[in-house]
């Protein structure tokens, strides 16, 4: 796990990210000083709620926020090129051909007036040179491998005359198309049934694999991440509370966040909660709500919602590691089993 | 797709029919031609006469039957005050209204389009807002008196362009139209810019809101997350979802910028079916008023069902019987 | 509850939020303004003109034509807008048109609101063969450009105030129906009013208490676009002499009277009361874009 610190090879690696939103003289982050690393084929997994920045964190790994949103990072390093001052042609360049992403609902990716071949083809065509008749094949190979069935007569149909689940494989066709070297994918099973969901999971955990392409998965599903992620952040208002190994952290959370997500969720790795064994687990809910942007509280942003919050709790808590590799951004962390 | 466009005639057939009921009906109200006609020093005899022969003798519903079967037939009846077929009279003049109608439509689109693209492509610069603001003051704009302000500025004050009428015109397949020439342009302009100024302002508006609309949406994004360049996103992904409003709008519109062309035309003496039907109903020649708006009837119906067609043609998900699911 | 909820709430009354997002928008507010003046200058005109234009009496033909800035024969006046061909003052006819135009379109529009409103609700709460019957009506009206039915009628009622605003209600009164029938159409169905009825409110007062007011919001941004429609519209057809008699002068005439001499460079008889017309039109469309924007949130902007 260490290696991932190694960030000559990393594929992204990005620290001090912020997405800031100007308004009436202040500026909103939406996105407030988070670092990421991912190496290549690793799977990381972003969890948080809505709101908590999480997509607004995706866009601007693709350099996709619009105005008035503004990127700033300390470092920003995807496949080795610098993209602090890219300009958009750089950006093109990446988007697409080394970084993909995947969105959250596919009946809303695929333009509703443009046929699946128009919308595949164009995929390569923009980043390579090859016959129309080429990137047919390309495109029907691809349909293919994400387990899409008759794909030359699906090429030619319209978005609508696909079911939802349909429409998210060939999203994530469209993602593999030009074997990027890192997919960041937002929330792409949640608006599917459930066992679509746990087919797609397990399909794109494949492809990954066998292709080598690294994951950044973004989801408020810690149960998605535990049968997925080999590392995990958790972010809340912007900021990453809690990262680290995904079975630390899910068997050890060290923030207070971090365990009522995991007491509110059913199911998520179970068998690793040591304290609860034997008992019946009962599903808790986090009091409150998490804030609005614009209105978040100083200091540590969970405070008002922390049953142990105290008034050291006005300040931000820097991040600092509980164990190699499992850092919380908590002046309480929670009481950890082993030392 | 062929059962469809037979269901979408049978429904215009039956909207005609319904209409001609309803503008007879409205029309036949219209005061008593007889008065204006007539000598007033004409005895009751000479009155019953001049009835017998215009058939207003008979009572309504005869009067209908009579108007129906014939206009299957093609006539709608002989004008009352030029005594030739009312058609005939809305016909001859047809050409330049359609002439001027469509030149205005086409400077709306082909300006409206462009401009409310790049309004909505960068909503808070100055060009945008200049844009935005124009297109409301052109919302505000009172058609007949920018004609006026039309002729003043560039007929009287500047004299460059012709203050009324049609000019010469030249024929294709028996069409005298005045797009062939220069000097028809130079009658053609000012009436047409005229006319196609409301429609320039809706059309920049829709286009624009379209626009900003489709920006929002995650194929958008989608769309740029796959490394298209900015053109291809907006001429293609974005452009191709704001052509269906817009191709509806410019059919629903087209009927009534022929029927607002009754303005554009009284105040530049162009020679197209307004004047004439302004005339006619001054004069209560009642059936040229009714034969010009069972032709606009027409005319919408004929443009619903191409509206219809192109729609189905643009959008996939509608008109196509059996989708996919 | 406390007082601070209480202001909570307050604050938080949609009126108040709507209020608030109007003022948003500077051209809004500069709208609204210009609206307040352009009333408030329509109905203290016979107060604020200089000379009443309709009163022979007072006209010189002598004055006739004369351009803006002149002094009256008499010396006593200063025609600061020109005067016409009988030499009537431009400005104090254009403030007692305006005052017309204004009467004529708010009329209109109240009349066409008020008959379209409780058409629509009843075709949208009971449904049924009258709202199949009220739609095909609205269809085929709306189908129809307004400008023709509106000229038809004046045709056949020949010209007056009460007979245009008759012909304005009659080519306007389908679009509140239409928008008063979908917007009931969809709150009928909602819990709030199976609940009235369990309750056994009578029909009239769920139609009225209930239903009405969650109509209102969508009605309010048609009328203002309409109160300019209307108000176009009479000009419109008073220019092509089918409006308004000349006894009751509004904008549209009096742009046409100033219609011949625009040839011969006296361009001001037609000139200003345009631009009256133009900035009353403006002001209206202004405060109906904005009440567009605060009323409708799905389309207000991010």
């Amino acid at each position: 796990m260490n290696s991932v610190h190694n960030a000559a090879q990393a594929v992204l690696e990005v620290t001090g990210l912020s997405v800031g939103f100007a308004q009436r003289g202040t500026v909103l982050r939406a996105v407030d000083d988070i670092s990421l690393h991912i190496a290549p084929g690793e799977v990381l997994g972003l969890v948080g709620e809505s709101g908590s920045g999480k997509s607004m964190t995706a866009y601007s790994l693709l350099g996709l926020v619009e105005p008035p949103g503004q990127v700033s990072a300390d470092t920003f390093r995807l496949c080795g090129k610098e993209m602090r001052a890219a300009d958009e042609r750089a950006w093109r360049q990446l988007r697409g051909r080394r970084i993909a992403m995947i969105f959250q609902d596919p009946m809303m990716t695929l333009n509703p007036v443009l046929r699946i071949d128009t919308q595949m083809v164009e995929a390569i065509h923009a980043h390579r040179r090859v016959g129309r008749g080429a990137a047919l094949e390309m495109a029907a190979a691809a349909l293919q491998r994400v387990g899409i069935a008759d794909a030359p007569a699906r090429l030619h149909a319209y978005p609508h005359q696909l079911s939802g689940g349909m429409r998210q494989r060939v999203a994530i066709a469209i993602a593999l198309l030009n074997a990027p070297d890192l997919i960041v994918a937002d929330e792409p099973t949640t608006a599917l049934d459930v066992t679509i969901q746990a087919q797609i999971l397990a399909e794109m955990q494949a492809l990954c694999q066998a292709s080598g392409t690294a994951l950044l998965w973004i989801t408020h599903d810690l149960a998605v991440v535990a049968a997925l992620a080999d590392r995990v952040c958790v972010m809340y208002a912007g900021r990453i509370v809690e990262q680290g190994p995904v079975d630390q952290v899910l068997a050890q959370p060290a923030h207070p966040y971090t365990r009522g997500l995991l007491d509110s969720t059913p199911a998520a790795a179970p068998s690793q909660h040591a304290d609860n064994a034997g008992a019946t687990r009962r599903l808790s809910t986090i009091p409150g709500l998490p804030p609005a942007l614009g209105e978040r509280p100083e200091g540590c942003a969970f405070r008002p919602r922390c049953a142990r919050a105290s008034a050291a709790c006005l300040q931000v808590p820097a991040l600092v590691a509980v164990s190699p590799g499992h850092e919380v951004r908590c002046f309480h962390p929670l009481a950890r089993v082993s030392a | 797709m062929p059962f469809f466009i037979l269901r979408r005639c049978l429904q215009a057939v039956n909207v005609l029919v319904v209409m001609s009921l309803l503008v007879f009906a409205g029309v036949y109200a219209i005061g008593s031609p007889l008065d204006l006609l007539v000598d007033p020093q004409a005895t009751t005899e000479d009155l019953a006469r001049a009835a017998a022969a215009l058939g207003l003798d008979q009572p309504v519903w005869v009067q209908y039957g009579r108007f129906l079967s014939r206009a299957l037939g093609g006539d709608l009846g002989d004008s009352f005050i030029h005594g030739s077929p009312a058609i005939g009279l809305i016909l001859a003049r047809l050409p330049a209204t359609l002439e001027l109608a469509v030149v205005a439509m086409l400077i709306a689109v082909g300006l409206g389009v462009p401009l409310g693209l790049w309004a909505g492509l960068h909503p808070d610069t100055v060009g945008g807002r200049t844009i935005m603001a124009g297109s409301i003051v052109g919302f505000s704009l009172p058609t007949f008196w920018v004609g006026l302000m039309l002729i003043m500025v560039f007929s009287v004050q500047l004299g460059w362009l012709p203050a009324g009428g049609r000019g010469p015109t030249t024929e294709l397949f028996g069409l005298p139209l005045s797009v062939l020439s220069v000097e028809g342009w130079r009658h053609l302009i000012l009436p047409a810019t005229n006319l196609a100024l409301f429609k320039l302002a809706l059309i920049i508006r829709l286009t624009r809101s379209g626009t900003r609309e489709a920006l929002q949406q995650d194929y958008v994004r989608f769309a740029r997350a796959k490394g298209l360049s900015t053109g291809r996103v907006v001429g293609v992904h974005v452009l191709k979802n704001i052509l269906i409003p817009v191709v509806t709008v410019v059919g629903m519109e087209f009927g009534s910028l022929v029927a607002f062309s009754v303005v554009t035309e009284s105040i530049f003496a162009w020679p197209g079916m307004g004047k004439l039907l302004l005339d006619s109903i001054t004069q209560l020649d009642r059936p040229v008023v009714l034969a010009y708006l069972l032709l606009i009837v027409l005319l919408y119906i004929v443009i619903n069902l191409v509206v219809d067609l192109v729609y189905a043609l643009l959008d996939p998900r509608v008109g196509r019987g059996g989708s996919g699911r | 509850m406390s007082a601070a909820d209480q202001a909570a709430v307050m604050r938080d009354h949609p009126l108040r939020r709507w209020i608030r997002a109007y003022a948003d928008s500077r051209l809004a507010l500069a709208g609204l303004g210009l609206l307040v003046l352009i009333v408030a200058a329509a109905i203290a005109a016979p107060w604020l003109a200089p000379q009443n234009p309709y009163d022979l009496m007072q006209l010189d033909m002598l004055d006739g034509r004369l351009p803006p800035g002149s002094v009256s024969g008499d010396g006593e006046l200063r025609y600061l807008l020109g005067t016409d061909a009988q030499g009537r003052d431009m400005l104090s006819a254009i403030l007692y048109g305006l005052r017309i135009s204004v009467v004529v379109g708010v009329a209109a529009t109240l009349l066409a609101l008020l008959v379209g409103m409780t058409l629509g609700l009843v075709a949208g709460y009971f449904g049924g063969r009258f709202d199949a019957l009220l739609m095909r009506v609205v269809d085929i009206q709306l189908a129809f450009p307004s400008i023709l039915t509106a000229m038809i009628l004046l045709a056949l009622f020949g010209q007056g105030i009460d007979k245009i605003i008759i012909a304005l209600v009659a080519s306007q009164w389908a679009y509140y129906a239409r928008t008063t029938r979908s917007v009931a159409m969809v709150e009928a169905d909602k819990a709030y009013i199976e609940a009235a009825r369990l309750l056994g409110l009578s029909t009239l007062r769920i139609v009225f208490r209930h239903l009405l007011p969650n109509c209102l919001p969508p009605l309010m941004v048609v009328a203002a676009l309409q109160v300019a429609a209307a108000i176009a519209l009479e000009a419109t057809l008073s220019f092509l002499g089918l409006g308004l008699p000349v006894t009751e002068p509004s904008l549209g005439l009096l742009i046409a009277n100033g219609f011949q001499y625009l040839y011969s460079g006296r361009y001001w008889i037609s000139l200003f009361p345009g631009l009256a017309l133009l900035l009353t039109l403006l002001a209206l469309n202004l405060v109906a874009d904005q009440l567009r924007d605060v009323l409708n949130p799905r389309l207000r902007k991010s």
